[in-house]
């Protein structure tokens, strides 16, 4: 699924809009037998200001996409329309076959800024999805400190997000984004505004944290290596629309920058993006 | 609270110190009352009318030893917690209405703002119409001079709530209530406060008007009766009791709010705070205070 995903994604960068239908209708045969995220013919933006255009794509379950694009091109838009917060002004969004209503604790929102509520201590953020779900207090409180532990903040669980680290409030915003056990993680730029160093410990920690949990990731980020290191695919937008989507060769590497499928994709990428 | 060789508190910032400086203030103000009024101070301003502060203090011993004075207490502390806890709920309730429904905003916005303009007091009338008896025209008045305070507050502090909060919680699953829970009010908590304090206040005014007006007991209407009568010492006991009071609440008010929002960040510079000379000399960084410190580092533990 993922190469025909692939195949058709870039047969539409390549084609005009007469094309379309017929695109559109081998992505619907391929939503209804798969599951994951679904966009069909999808504008999107505010009513009366749409964005991005024609968007047609598949996330396979468990996949990490990754999304770039310069700033502006729509990147937060895709991401809060597939949270559900921001409707489709046309086409169709689906979540496992069934069009999306609104916001669901199926759909989890990793945002850029700090989203942790101030007045709660990080462990009492991460237990916030858990009450939600209507867990007893225990076991919440248990289930919260594992998964605290999981993103390396055992020491910090009683503090409030004020009084630690930007990089420890996106890992406890992650572990509350993982701890409603959704099926689909929604990452915006979560990691812009960490430096070089936390950022990269941040990437091998959410590669870590993801395994197991089967998600589907949805991956927002301007940064065309975090894109190509964390992504199974990579999705390029630019000047509203969609313009492809590249498979990114495995096992992920930080450091292999000379294998040459990897510099040609690189390049590829950043050519398409800067034109 | 172990001893820190670094985290010297400057002179000023000394708990001890301040609590001195509060209360020589006081004896300063009461100083020169009793100055001005025993010399017989006769300038622009007249104080040879004025009772002494020895003539106040004797007549405060008098009225304590009657029953009426604290009937008029309990009475006056009565009308001012029911009308002041009536109008926390219903401003606060009215406020997150209007700032998050479209709909109440409209139909009740604007009567809201037409009588928000009335001062309290000037619905004395309304109320001896409205109310069976005088008691509860007075918490009306009351609850109503702290009501919009607490209204406009709330319905700024909610508006101005920042939108990921809601949007998290959204994507959770959470529903309205959830959100009105969750991050609605005790995100505006701080706001609320604010109108919260104002409001005990303007109470304080309003409670002591209407009982001048219409009461039977109560400190405001000790205080009329005594001036009416002319018994100038009764008026200042009368007027000492209402600023004890009223300081009393409204700190219990303060505390109160900052109890519930202790997450606040609050920035590491100390108003006034200067490292003590001989640290400023060697060049030592300023001090942080150790109370402040220790309690910061203690785990916080769940609030919502």
């Amino acid at each position: 699924m993922t190469s025909s995903s692939d195949v058709r994604s870039l047969s539409q960068a390549t084609s005009q809009p007469t094309t379309q239908a017929t695109t559109q209708a081998t992505s619907r045969t391929t939503s209804r037998t798969g599951a994951g995220l679904a966009l069909h013919g999808v504008t999107l933006g505010r009513p009366g200001a749409p964005v991005l255009d024609a968007v047609d794509l598949d996330v396979a379950p468990g996949e990490i996409l990754t999304v770039v694009g310069p700033s502006g091109c729509g990147k937060s838009t895709l991401l809060r329309t597939l949270a559900g917060l921001l409707p489709a002004l046309d086409g169709e969004v689906s979540q496992d076959g069934r069009p999306l209503t609104g916001p669901a604790a199926d759909r989890a929102l990793i945002f850029q800024e700090d989203a942790l509520l101030p007045w709660r201590t990080l462990r009492a953020n991460v237990e916030l999805p858990l009450a939600i779900k209507g867990l007893p207090r225990a076991e919440r409180r248990e289930q919260a400190e594992s998964w605290l532990t999981r993103v390396g903040l055992t020491e910090q669980s009683r503090q409030l997000p004020h009084r630690v680290s930007g990089g420890q409030r996106q890992r406890a915003q992650l572990a509350r984004a993982l701890a409603g056990r959704p099926r689909a993680v929604l990452m915006d730029e979560p990691f812009g505004a960490l430096d070089a160093q936390t950022r990269a410990g941040m990437q091998d920690l959410l590669v870590e944290v993801l395994r197991g949990t089967g998600a589907t990731v949805v991956f927002v980020t301007h940064d065309v290596d975090e894109a190509l290191f964390l992504g199974d695919r990579v999705a390029l937008l630019g000047s509203g629309r969609l313009t492809a989507v590249r498979d990114v060769p495995r096992p992920r590497d930080r450091t292999a920058h000379d294998d040459p499928a990897r510099v040609a994709l690189r390049r590829d990428v950043l050519s398409s993006l800067g034109s | 609270m172990t001893r820190r060789p670094v985290a010297r508190r400057p002179v000023t910032g000394h708990p001890v110190t301040r609590y001195l400086l509060r209360a020589a203030s006081l004896a300063a103000a009461l100083g020169l009352w009793q100055l001005l009024t025993s010399l017989d101070v006769n300038l622009w301003l007249r104080f040879s009318q004025f009772p002494t502060v020895t003539d106040v203090a004797h007549a405060f011993v008098d009225r304590l030893s009657g029953a009426d004075y604290w009937t008029d207490l309990t009475d006056s502390l009565t009308r001012i917690v029911t009308g002041f806890l009536l109008a926390a709920v219903l401003g606060v309730a009215t406020g997150v209405l209007v700032a998050r429904s479209r709909l109440a905003e409209d139909t009740l916005g604007p009567v809201l703002e037409v009588i928000r303009p009335i001062p309290a007091i000037a619905l004395v009338p309304v109320a001896i119409l409205l109310f069976p008896s005088n008691e509860q025209g007075i918490v009306f008045i009351t609850c109503t001079a702290a009501y919009f305070p607490v209204l406009v507050s709330t319905r700024h502090a909610v508006r101005a709530l920042t939108p990921v909060w809601e949007e998290a919680v959204r994507t959770m699953g959470g529903g309205r209530w959830r959100i009105l829970g969750s991050v609605v009010l005790p995100g505006a908590l701080p706001g609320i406060f604010g109108g919260l304090s104002v409001g005990i206040g303007v109470s304080w005014i309003c409670v002591i008007s209407a009982e001048m007006i219409s009461g039977q007991y109560g400190v405001g209407y000790r205080t009329w009766q005594d001036y009416t009568i002319v018994n100038y010492p009764g008026v200042f006991v009368g007027m000492v009791t209402i600023g004890v009071l009223g300081w009393l609440t409204s700190t219990a008010v303060e505390l109160l709010g900052r109890r519930l929002t202790h997450w606040l960040p609050r920035t590491s510079y100390v108003p006034g705070a200067r490292p003590a000379r001989r640290e400023r000399e060697r060049g030592a960084p300023v001090p942080v205070p150790t109370g402040s410190r220790t309690k910061e580092d203690a785990p916080h533990d769940q609030l919502v």
